[in-house]
Protein backbone atom coordinates (compact mmCIF):
# COMPACT_ATOMS: atom_id res chain seq x y z
CA UNK A 1 0.00 0.00 0.00
CA UNK A 2 1.26 3.41 -0.84
CA UNK A 3 -0.77 5.10 1.16
CA UNK A 4 1.01 7.44 4.42
CA UNK A 5 -0.41 5.86 7.72
CA UNK A 6 -3.24 7.97 8.63
CA UNK A 7 -4.26 8.98 4.80
CA UNK A 8 -7.69 7.98 3.63
CA UNK A 9 -7.12 5.57 0.74
CA UNK A 10 -9.15 6.88 -2.71
CA UNK A 11 -10.14 3.20 -3.08
CA UNK A 12 -10.43 0.37 -1.22
CA UNK A 13 -11.67 -3.18 -2.01
CA UNK A 14 -12.11 -5.35 0.92
CA UNK A 15 -12.54 -9.35 0.17
CA UNK A 16 -14.44 -8.54 -2.76
CA UNK A 17 -16.28 -11.75 -4.63
CA UNK A 18 -17.66 -11.31 -7.80
CA UNK A 19 -19.18 -14.05 -9.42
CA UNK A 20 -21.39 -13.94 -13.31
CA UNK A 21 -22.75 -17.51 -12.68
CA UNK A 22 -20.54 -20.27 -11.81
CA UNK A 23 -17.46 -18.32 -12.88
CA UNK A 24 -16.12 -16.57 -10.25
CA UNK A 25 -14.06 -13.29 -11.42
CA UNK A 26 -12.88 -12.04 -7.98
CA UNK A 27 -12.34 -14.23 -5.11
CA UNK A 28 -12.02 -12.63 -2.23
CA UNK A 29 -9.94 -9.22 -3.56
CA UNK A 30 -8.19 -6.68 -1.46
CA UNK A 31 -6.47 -3.18 -2.38
CA UNK A 32 -6.34 0.10 -2.18
CA UNK A 33 -5.34 3.37 -4.37
CA UNK A 34 -3.94 6.12 -2.72
CA UNK A 35 -5.68 9.74 -3.25
CA UNK A 36 -3.80 11.04 -6.67
CA UNK A 37 -2.24 7.58 -7.38
CA UNK A 38 -2.19 6.45 -11.45
CA UNK A 39 -2.94 2.92 -10.65
CA UNK A 40 -2.42 0.54 -14.15
CA UNK A 41 -4.38 -3.13 -14.19
CA UNK A 42 -2.88 -5.35 -15.90
CA UNK A 43 -3.51 -8.82 -17.17
CA UNK A 44 -4.91 -11.88 -19.55
CA UNK A 45 -8.55 -10.96 -20.48
CA UNK A 46 -10.79 -12.74 -18.24
CA UNK A 47 -8.38 -11.85 -15.18
CA UNK A 48 -11.28 -9.38 -13.89
CA UNK A 49 -9.70 -5.97 -14.26
CA UNK A 50 -12.56 -4.54 -16.11
CA UNK A 51 -14.63 -5.55 -13.66
CA UNK A 52 -13.08 -3.83 -10.83
CA UNK A 53 -13.84 -0.73 -12.80
CA UNK A 54 -17.45 -1.32 -13.54
CA UNK A 55 -17.34 -2.35 -9.64
CA UNK A 56 -16.41 1.04 -8.90
CA UNK A 57 -18.61 2.85 -11.42
CA UNK A 58 -21.76 0.93 -10.11
CA UNK A 59 -22.26 -1.21 -13.59
CA UNK A 60 -22.09 -4.18 -11.66
CA UNK A 61 -22.95 -5.55 -8.54
CA UNK A 62 -20.57 -7.46 -6.29
CA UNK A 63 -21.62 -10.74 -4.38
CA UNK A 64 -19.75 -10.11 -1.19
CA UNK A 65 -17.19 -7.66 0.42
CA UNK A 66 -16.80 -4.11 0.81
CA UNK A 67 -15.86 -1.23 -1.85
CA UNK A 68 -15.15 2.04 -0.07
CA UNK A 69 -14.41 5.45 -2.15
CA UNK A 70 -12.62 8.01 0.63
CA UNK A 71 -13.36 5.81 3.56
CA UNK A 72 -17.31 5.98 2.77
CA UNK A 73 -19.12 2.79 2.29
CA UNK A 74 -20.18 2.27 -1.44
CA UNK A 75 -21.94 -0.30 -1.97
CA UNK A 76 -22.80 -2.71 1.69
CA UNK A 77 -22.28 -1.38 5.44
CA UNK A 78 -22.73 -2.83 8.87
CA UNK A 79 -25.71 -1.30 10.31
CA UNK A 80 -27.77 -3.00 13.11
CA UNK A 81 -25.19 -6.06 13.18
CA UNK A 82 -26.46 -6.30 9.21
CA UNK A 83 -24.67 -6.11 6.29
CA UNK A 84 -27.06 -4.08 4.40
CA UNK A 85 -27.16 -2.39 0.93
CA UNK A 86 -26.08 0.69 0.35
CA UNK A 87 -29.22 3.22 -0.55
CA UNK A 88 -29.49 4.39 -4.38
CA UNK A 89 -29.65 8.10 -3.00
CA UNK A 90 -26.57 7.97 -0.95
CA UNK A 91 -24.99 5.76 -3.53
CA UNK A 92 -25.34 8.43 -5.81
CA UNK A 93 -23.52 10.81 -3.45
CA UNK A 94 -20.10 8.97 -3.59
CA UNK A 95 -20.78 7.86 -6.87
CA UNK A 96 -20.46 11.45 -7.56
CA UNK A 97 -16.75 11.13 -7.28
CA UNK A 98 -16.44 8.61 -9.84
CA UNK A 99 -16.17 9.45 -13.58
CA UNK A 100 -15.59 6.86 -16.43
CA UNK A 101 -14.21 6.64 -20.20
CA UNK A 102 -15.29 3.56 -22.25
CA UNK A 103 -13.53 1.80 -24.70
CA UNK A 104 -16.62 2.00 -26.82
CA UNK A 105 -17.19 5.91 -25.81
CA UNK A 106 -20.58 5.81 -25.17
CA UNK A 107 -21.65 9.35 -26.22
CA UNK A 108 -25.02 9.63 -26.66
CA UNK A 109 -26.11 9.91 -30.04
CA UNK A 110 -29.10 12.10 -30.29
CA UNK A 111 -27.01 15.05 -28.88
CA UNK A 112 -24.72 17.47 -29.89
CA UNK A 113 -20.85 17.37 -28.29
CA UNK A 114 -21.48 20.37 -26.30
CA UNK A 115 -25.11 18.98 -25.09
CA UNK A 116 -22.63 15.76 -24.26
CA UNK A 117 -20.41 17.62 -22.55
CA UNK A 118 -23.16 19.71 -20.23
CA UNK A 119 -25.71 17.59 -19.77
CA UNK A 120 -24.65 16.04 -16.31
CA UNK A 121 -23.06 19.18 -14.87
CA UNK A 122 -26.41 20.51 -15.60
CA UNK A 123 -28.28 17.63 -14.47
CA UNK A 124 -26.68 16.52 -11.89
CA UNK A 125 -24.26 19.22 -10.17
CA UNK A 126 -27.14 21.86 -10.53
CA UNK A 127 -24.89 24.24 -12.64
CA UNK A 128 -26.13 26.96 -15.03
CA UNK A 129 -26.20 26.18 -18.62
CA UNK A 130 -24.15 29.40 -19.00
CA UNK A 131 -21.53 27.51 -16.13
CA UNK A 132 -21.91 24.48 -17.74
CA UNK A 133 -20.94 25.82 -21.20
CA UNK A 134 -17.86 28.01 -20.28
CA UNK A 135 -16.27 24.68 -18.26
CA UNK A 136 -17.49 22.48 -21.24
CA UNK A 137 -15.39 25.00 -23.66
CA UNK A 138 -12.75 25.18 -21.59
CA UNK A 139 -12.18 21.03 -22.00
CA UNK A 140 -12.99 20.99 -25.37
CA UNK A 141 -9.92 23.35 -25.81
CA UNK A 142 -7.83 21.10 -23.89
CA UNK A 143 -8.78 17.77 -25.53
CA UNK A 144 -8.54 19.68 -29.04
CA UNK A 145 -12.21 19.90 -30.28
CA UNK A 146 -13.23 23.04 -30.01
CA UNK A 147 -14.32 23.34 -33.79
CA UNK A 148 -16.34 20.24 -33.28
CA UNK A 149 -18.42 21.89 -30.48
CA UNK A 150 -22.21 22.10 -32.62
CA UNK A 151 -21.41 18.48 -34.60
CA UNK A 152 -23.87 15.66 -34.30
CA UNK A 153 -21.67 12.93 -32.08
CA UNK A 154 -22.12 10.45 -35.02
CA UNK A 155 -20.18 12.81 -37.50
CA UNK A 156 -17.42 12.41 -35.28
CA UNK A 157 -14.24 9.47 -35.52
CA UNK A 158 -13.39 7.07 -33.28
CA UNK A 159 -10.46 9.57 -31.79
CA UNK A 160 -13.06 12.48 -31.74
CA UNK A 161 -15.58 10.90 -29.92
CA UNK A 162 -12.95 9.31 -27.77
CA UNK A 163 -11.99 12.68 -26.57
CA UNK A 164 -15.19 14.30 -26.19
CA UNK A 165 -15.94 11.44 -23.64
CA UNK A 166 -12.79 12.17 -22.07
CA UNK A 167 -13.47 16.22 -21.87
CA UNK A 168 -17.36 15.28 -20.73
CA UNK A 169 -16.04 12.79 -17.89
CA UNK A 170 -13.59 15.77 -17.26
CA UNK A 171 -16.69 17.92 -16.72
CA UNK A 172 -18.16 16.44 -13.59
CA UNK A 173 -14.95 16.97 -11.95
CA UNK A 174 -14.24 13.83 -10.39
CA UNK A 175 -11.38 12.74 -7.97
CA UNK A 176 -11.44 9.45 -9.46
CA UNK A 177 -11.14 8.68 -12.82
CA UNK A 178 -11.43 5.36 -14.52
CA UNK A 179 -10.15 4.59 -17.70
CA UNK A 180 -11.83 1.12 -19.57
CA UNK A 181 -9.11 0.44 -22.60
CA UNK A 182 -10.22 3.53 -24.08
CA UNK A 183 -7.74 3.14 -27.15
CA UNK A 184 -9.02 -0.38 -28.19
CA UNK A 185 -11.31 0.21 -29.90
CA UNK A 186 -9.20 2.56 -32.20
CA UNK A 187 -7.17 2.93 -35.30
CA UNK A 188 -3.49 2.93 -34.30
CA UNK A 189 -2.95 5.91 -35.89
CA UNK A 190 -5.01 8.01 -33.87
CA UNK A 191 -4.75 6.68 -30.38
CA UNK A 192 -1.36 8.52 -30.22
CA UNK A 193 -4.13 11.67 -29.76
CA UNK A 194 -6.30 10.50 -27.54
CA UNK A 195 -2.91 9.33 -25.20
CA UNK A 196 -2.01 12.84 -25.67
CA UNK A 197 -4.66 14.17 -24.02
CA UNK A 198 -4.63 11.65 -20.86
CA UNK A 199 -1.20 12.53 -20.43
CA UNK A 200 -1.77 16.14 -20.30
CA UNK A 201 -4.69 15.36 -17.61
CA UNK A 202 -2.19 12.86 -15.72
CA UNK A 203 0.23 15.79 -15.84
CA UNK A 204 -1.61 19.09 -14.73
CA UNK A 205 -4.69 17.21 -12.29
CA UNK A 206 -4.56 15.63 -9.38
CA UNK A 207 -7.38 12.85 -10.23
CA UNK A 208 -7.20 9.34 -8.72
CA UNK A 209 -6.67 7.02 -11.87
CA UNK A 210 -7.25 3.82 -12.43
CA UNK A 211 -6.93 2.90 -16.08
CA UNK A 212 -6.58 -0.61 -17.72
CA UNK A 213 -5.12 -1.22 -21.15
CA UNK A 214 -3.14 -2.88 -23.68
CA UNK A 215 -0.76 0.50 -24.14
CA UNK A 216 2.35 -0.84 -21.81
CA UNK A 217 4.27 2.40 -23.08
CA UNK A 218 1.81 4.59 -21.67
CA UNK A 219 0.93 2.95 -18.43
CA UNK A 220 4.78 3.15 -18.15
CA UNK A 221 4.56 6.98 -18.31
CA UNK A 222 1.45 7.74 -16.54
CA UNK A 223 1.19 5.24 -14.00
CA UNK A 224 2.85 4.91 -10.28
CA UNK A 225 1.73 1.46 -9.86
CA UNK A 226 1.37 -1.68 -12.10
CA UNK A 227 -0.94 -4.17 -10.80
CA UNK A 228 -0.56 -7.74 -12.33
CA UNK A 229 -4.04 -9.29 -12.59
CA UNK A 230 -4.18 -13.54 -13.18
CA UNK A 231 -7.75 -15.36 -12.38
CA UNK A 232 -9.11 -12.13 -9.77
CA UNK A 233 -5.90 -12.05 -8.38
CA UNK A 234 -3.48 -9.81 -7.97
CA UNK A 235 0.18 -11.70 -8.67
CA UNK A 236 2.03 -8.88 -8.76
CA UNK A 237 2.15 -5.34 -7.62
CA UNK A 238 5.54 -2.96 -8.79
CA UNK A 239 6.11 0.55 -9.89
CA UNK A 240 6.22 0.35 -13.50
CA UNK A 241 9.59 0.78 -13.84
CA UNK A 242 10.31 -2.40 -12.06
CA UNK A 243 7.26 -4.52 -13.48
CA UNK A 244 8.25 -3.57 -17.12
CA UNK A 245 11.82 -4.08 -16.70
CA UNK A 246 12.05 -7.01 -13.93
CA UNK A 247 9.33 -8.47 -13.11
CA UNK A 248 9.14 -11.07 -10.33
CA UNK A 249 6.61 -13.08 -11.66
CA UNK A 250 7.06 -15.54 -14.39
CA UNK A 251 3.32 -14.88 -15.34
CA UNK A 252 3.95 -11.56 -15.56
CA UNK A 253 6.91 -11.90 -17.93
CA UNK A 254 4.89 -14.44 -20.11
CA UNK A 255 1.98 -12.20 -20.59
CA UNK A 256 4.55 -8.66 -20.95
CA UNK A 257 6.37 -10.90 -23.72
CA UNK A 258 2.82 -11.79 -25.05
CA UNK A 259 1.73 -8.18 -25.52
CA UNK A 260 5.03 -6.84 -26.37
CA UNK A 261 4.99 -9.10 -29.37
CA UNK A 262 1.47 -8.18 -30.32
CA UNK B 1 -68.50 -3.59 -69.56
CA UNK B 2 -70.98 -0.93 -68.92
CA UNK B 3 -73.30 -2.93 -67.83
CA UNK B 4 -71.48 -3.57 -64.12
CA UNK B 5 -69.41 -0.27 -64.48
CA UNK B 6 -71.07 3.29 -64.66
CA UNK B 7 -68.67 5.82 -65.09
CA UNK B 8 -71.24 8.33 -63.95
CA UNK B 9 -72.32 6.80 -61.02
CA UNK B 10 -68.50 6.59 -60.09
CA UNK B 11 -67.81 10.08 -60.39
CA UNK B 12 -71.59 10.61 -58.74
CA UNK B 13 -70.73 8.99 -55.39
CA UNK B 14 -67.12 10.57 -55.43
CA UNK B 15 -67.84 13.88 -53.36
CA UNK B 16 -69.70 11.51 -50.44
CA UNK B 17 -66.80 9.19 -50.55
CA UNK B 18 -64.43 12.20 -49.92
CA UNK B 19 -66.21 13.51 -47.03
CA UNK B 20 -65.89 9.70 -45.87
CA UNK B 21 -62.33 9.89 -46.40
CA UNK B 22 -62.28 13.25 -44.14
CA UNK B 23 -63.81 11.21 -41.18
CA UNK B 24 -61.61 7.83 -41.74
CA UNK B 25 -58.26 10.13 -41.56
CA UNK B 26 -59.66 12.35 -39.27
CA UNK B 27 -60.71 8.86 -36.98
CA UNK B 28 -56.69 7.45 -37.85
CA UNK B 29 -55.19 10.57 -36.67
CA UNK B 30 -56.44 10.58 -33.57
CA UNK B 31 -56.52 7.15 -33.21
CA UNK B 32 -52.77 7.08 -33.75
CA UNK B 33 -52.21 9.76 -31.30
CA UNK B 34 -53.62 7.90 -28.51
CA UNK B 35 -52.25 4.44 -29.50
CA UNK B 36 -48.67 6.26 -29.48
CA UNK B 37 -49.10 8.12 -26.14
CA UNK B 38 -51.02 5.01 -24.72
CA UNK B 39 -48.20 2.09 -25.93
CA UNK B 40 -45.69 4.16 -24.34
CA UNK B 41 -47.28 4.34 -21.00
CA UNK B 42 -48.13 0.70 -21.79
CA UNK B 43 -44.58 -0.28 -22.39
CA UNK B 44 -42.97 1.74 -19.30
CA UNK B 45 -45.11 0.38 -17.36
CA UNK B 46 -44.87 -3.67 -18.41
CA UNK B 47 -40.80 -3.21 -18.25
CA UNK B 48 -41.26 -1.61 -14.62
CA UNK B 49 -42.97 -4.66 -12.85
CA UNK B 50 -45.19 -2.03 -10.69
CA UNK B 51 -46.54 -5.14 -8.17
CA UNK B 52 -50.54 -5.05 -9.16
CA UNK B 53 -50.66 -2.59 -12.08
CA UNK B 54 -48.07 -4.44 -14.27
CA UNK B 55 -50.02 -7.84 -13.82
CA UNK B 56 -53.34 -6.09 -14.21
CA UNK B 57 -51.88 -4.32 -17.48
CA UNK B 58 -50.91 -7.38 -18.95
CA UNK B 59 -53.82 -9.13 -18.52
CA UNK B 60 -55.72 -6.07 -20.53
CA UNK B 61 -53.30 -6.03 -23.37
CA UNK B 62 -53.15 -9.90 -24.08
CA UNK B 63 -57.44 -9.78 -23.87
CA UNK B 64 -57.21 -6.59 -26.22
CA UNK B 65 -54.98 -8.31 -28.79
CA UNK B 66 -56.91 -11.41 -28.48
CA UNK B 67 -59.92 -10.41 -29.76
CA UNK B 68 -61.89 -8.54 -32.71
CA UNK B 69 -61.41 -4.91 -33.43
CA UNK B 70 -64.99 -5.23 -34.63
CA UNK B 71 -66.07 -6.77 -31.29
CA UNK B 72 -64.86 -4.37 -29.28
CA UNK B 73 -65.75 -1.38 -30.91
CA UNK B 74 -69.54 -2.83 -31.12
CA UNK B 75 -69.38 -3.78 -27.10
CA UNK B 76 -68.04 -0.30 -26.10
CA UNK B 77 -70.69 1.28 -28.31
CA UNK B 78 -73.39 -0.55 -26.37
CA UNK B 79 -72.07 0.26 -22.94
CA UNK B 80 -71.53 4.03 -23.83
CA UNK B 81 -74.07 6.75 -22.92
CA UNK B 82 -75.64 7.89 -26.27
CA UNK B 83 -74.63 11.54 -25.85
CA UNK B 84 -70.41 10.18 -26.72
CA UNK B 85 -70.46 10.61 -30.44
CA UNK B 86 -70.09 7.47 -31.85
CA UNK B 87 -66.90 9.14 -33.64
CA UNK B 88 -64.89 9.84 -30.53
CA UNK B 89 -65.75 6.12 -29.10
CA UNK B 90 -64.21 4.83 -32.85
CA UNK B 91 -61.33 6.90 -31.90
CA UNK B 92 -60.63 5.54 -28.28
CA UNK B 93 -61.54 1.93 -29.00
CA UNK B 94 -58.52 2.16 -31.98
CA UNK B 95 -56.49 3.72 -30.28
CA UNK B 96 -56.41 1.54 -27.19
CA UNK B 97 -56.82 -1.65 -29.94
CA UNK B 98 -53.36 0.12 -31.68
CA UNK B 99 -51.75 0.91 -28.04
CA UNK B 100 -51.19 -2.53 -27.41
CA UNK B 101 -49.24 -3.32 -30.29
CA UNK B 102 -47.44 -0.11 -30.26
CA UNK B 103 -46.42 -1.27 -26.30
CA UNK B 104 -44.33 -3.87 -28.54
CA UNK B 105 -42.93 -1.47 -30.56
CA UNK B 106 -41.40 0.65 -27.97
CA UNK B 107 -40.73 -1.90 -25.96
CA UNK B 108 -37.95 -3.42 -28.61
CA UNK B 109 -37.61 0.59 -29.67
CA UNK B 110 -36.40 0.96 -26.06
CA UNK B 111 -34.15 -2.44 -25.32
CA UNK B 112 -32.57 -1.14 -29.19
CA UNK B 113 -31.13 1.25 -27.43
CA UNK B 114 -27.72 -0.42 -26.35
CA UNK B 115 -26.37 -0.80 -22.69
CA UNK B 116 -23.72 1.33 -23.36
CA UNK B 117 -25.86 4.34 -22.74
CA UNK B 118 -27.35 3.25 -19.59
CA UNK B 119 -24.05 2.77 -18.43
CA UNK B 120 -22.71 6.06 -19.91
CA UNK B 121 -26.13 7.88 -18.12
CA UNK B 122 -24.81 5.92 -15.00
CA UNK B 123 -21.31 6.89 -15.20
CA UNK B 124 -22.69 10.22 -15.08
CA UNK B 125 -24.64 10.50 -11.91
CA UNK B 126 -27.85 11.02 -14.27
CA UNK B 127 -31.18 10.60 -12.31
CA UNK B 128 -33.30 7.45 -13.74
CA UNK B 129 -35.85 9.92 -14.50
CA UNK B 130 -33.56 12.12 -16.32
CA UNK B 131 -31.69 8.94 -17.97
CA UNK B 132 -35.27 7.90 -19.41
CA UNK B 133 -35.97 11.76 -20.76
CA UNK B 134 -32.82 12.96 -22.34
CA UNK B 135 -31.28 9.42 -23.06
CA UNK B 136 -33.35 6.74 -23.86
CA UNK B 137 -36.63 8.02 -24.83
CA UNK B 138 -34.91 10.52 -27.83
CA UNK B 139 -33.46 7.12 -29.20
CA UNK B 140 -36.27 4.90 -28.72
CA UNK B 141 -38.57 6.78 -30.25
CA UNK B 142 -36.40 7.01 -33.15
CA UNK B 143 -36.55 3.35 -33.42
CA UNK B 144 -40.27 3.02 -33.06
CA UNK B 145 -41.28 5.83 -36.05
CA UNK B 146 -41.22 2.69 -38.76
CA UNK B 147 -43.16 0.81 -36.80
CA UNK B 148 -45.48 3.52 -35.91
CA UNK B 149 -46.07 4.53 -39.20
CA UNK B 150 -46.57 0.72 -40.36
CA UNK B 151 -49.85 0.54 -37.43
CA UNK B 152 -50.85 3.62 -38.78
CA UNK B 153 -51.36 2.10 -42.39
CA UNK B 154 -53.02 -0.83 -40.60
CA UNK B 155 -55.27 1.69 -38.82
CA UNK B 156 -56.29 3.71 -41.87
CA UNK B 157 -57.35 0.08 -43.20
CA UNK B 158 -59.37 -1.03 -40.31
CA UNK B 159 -61.18 2.16 -40.10
CA UNK B 160 -64.06 0.73 -41.97
CA UNK B 161 -65.54 -1.14 -38.76
CA UNK B 162 -66.67 2.12 -37.67
CA UNK B 163 -69.44 1.61 -39.74
CA UNK B 164 -70.47 -1.28 -37.82
CA UNK B 165 -70.90 1.28 -34.74
CA UNK B 166 -72.71 4.18 -37.41
CA UNK B 167 -70.18 6.43 -38.22
CA UNK B 168 -70.10 7.58 -41.42
CA UNK B 169 -66.52 6.97 -42.94
CA UNK B 170 -65.51 6.21 -45.94
CA UNK B 171 -67.02 2.27 -46.15
CA UNK B 172 -70.48 3.44 -45.07
CA UNK B 173 -70.53 6.49 -47.16
CA UNK B 174 -70.05 3.67 -50.16
CA UNK B 175 -72.66 1.59 -48.40
CA UNK B 176 -75.47 3.98 -48.28
CA UNK B 177 -75.16 5.28 -51.48
CA UNK B 178 -75.37 1.52 -52.68
CA UNK B 179 -78.46 1.32 -50.61
CA UNK B 180 -80.30 3.99 -52.29
CA UNK B 181 -79.09 3.48 -55.91
CA UNK B 182 -79.05 -0.40 -56.00
CA UNK B 183 -75.29 -0.55 -57.50
CA UNK B 184 -72.72 -1.12 -55.33
CA UNK B 185 -69.79 -1.80 -57.69
CA UNK B 186 -68.32 1.56 -58.14
CA UNK B 187 -68.82 3.01 -54.86
CA UNK B 188 -67.02 0.24 -53.05
CA UNK B 189 -64.27 0.51 -56.00
CA UNK B 190 -63.67 3.93 -55.31
CA UNK B 191 -63.11 3.13 -51.91
CA UNK B 192 -60.39 0.36 -52.51
CA UNK B 193 -58.84 3.12 -54.78
CA UNK B 194 -59.14 6.07 -52.57
CA UNK B 195 -57.81 3.70 -49.42
CA UNK B 196 -55.23 2.74 -51.88
CA UNK B 197 -53.84 6.33 -53.05
CA UNK B 198 -53.26 7.17 -49.46
CA UNK B 199 -52.09 4.10 -48.29
CA UNK B 200 -49.49 3.17 -50.84
CA UNK B 201 -47.95 6.54 -50.60
CA UNK B 202 -47.42 6.25 -46.50
CA UNK B 203 -46.20 3.40 -46.95
CA UNK B 204 -43.31 4.63 -49.22
CA UNK B 205 -42.49 6.93 -46.69
CA UNK B 206 -42.14 4.54 -43.93
CA UNK B 207 -39.84 2.35 -46.45
CA UNK B 208 -37.83 5.51 -46.94
CA UNK B 209 -38.05 6.22 -43.61
CA UNK B 210 -36.64 2.59 -42.31
CA UNK B 211 -33.81 2.86 -44.63
CA UNK B 212 -32.76 6.01 -43.76
CA UNK B 213 -33.23 5.24 -39.58
CA UNK B 214 -31.12 1.55 -40.29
Amino acid sequence: MTSAPGDVPAIEFRDVVKRFGDNVVLDGLNFSVAQGDRVTLIGPSGSGKTTILRLLMTLEESNGGLILIDGDPYTHEYKGKKWVEIPEKRRRQVRRRVGMVFQQFNLFPNMTVLENIIEAPMHVLGRSRKDAIARAEELLEQVGMTEKRDFRTTELSGGQQQRVAIARALAMDPEILLLDEVTSALDPEIVADVLEVLRDIAKNTDITMLLVTHEMQFAREVSNRVLMFDHGRIIEEAPPEEIFTDPREERTREFLSAVVSN
Amino acid sequence: MSDIWDWDRAWEVLPDLLEGLKITVFATVVGMVIASILGLVFALVLRKHVPVLTKLLKFVVDFVRMTPLLVQLVFVYLLSPPEIPALAIGCVVLGIHYATYMSEVYRAGIDAVPPGQWEAATALNLPKSRTWRAVILPQAIRNTLPGLGNYAISMFKETPFLFAISVVEMFSAAQRFGANTFSYIEPITMVGVLFLLVSYPTSLLVRRMEIRLA
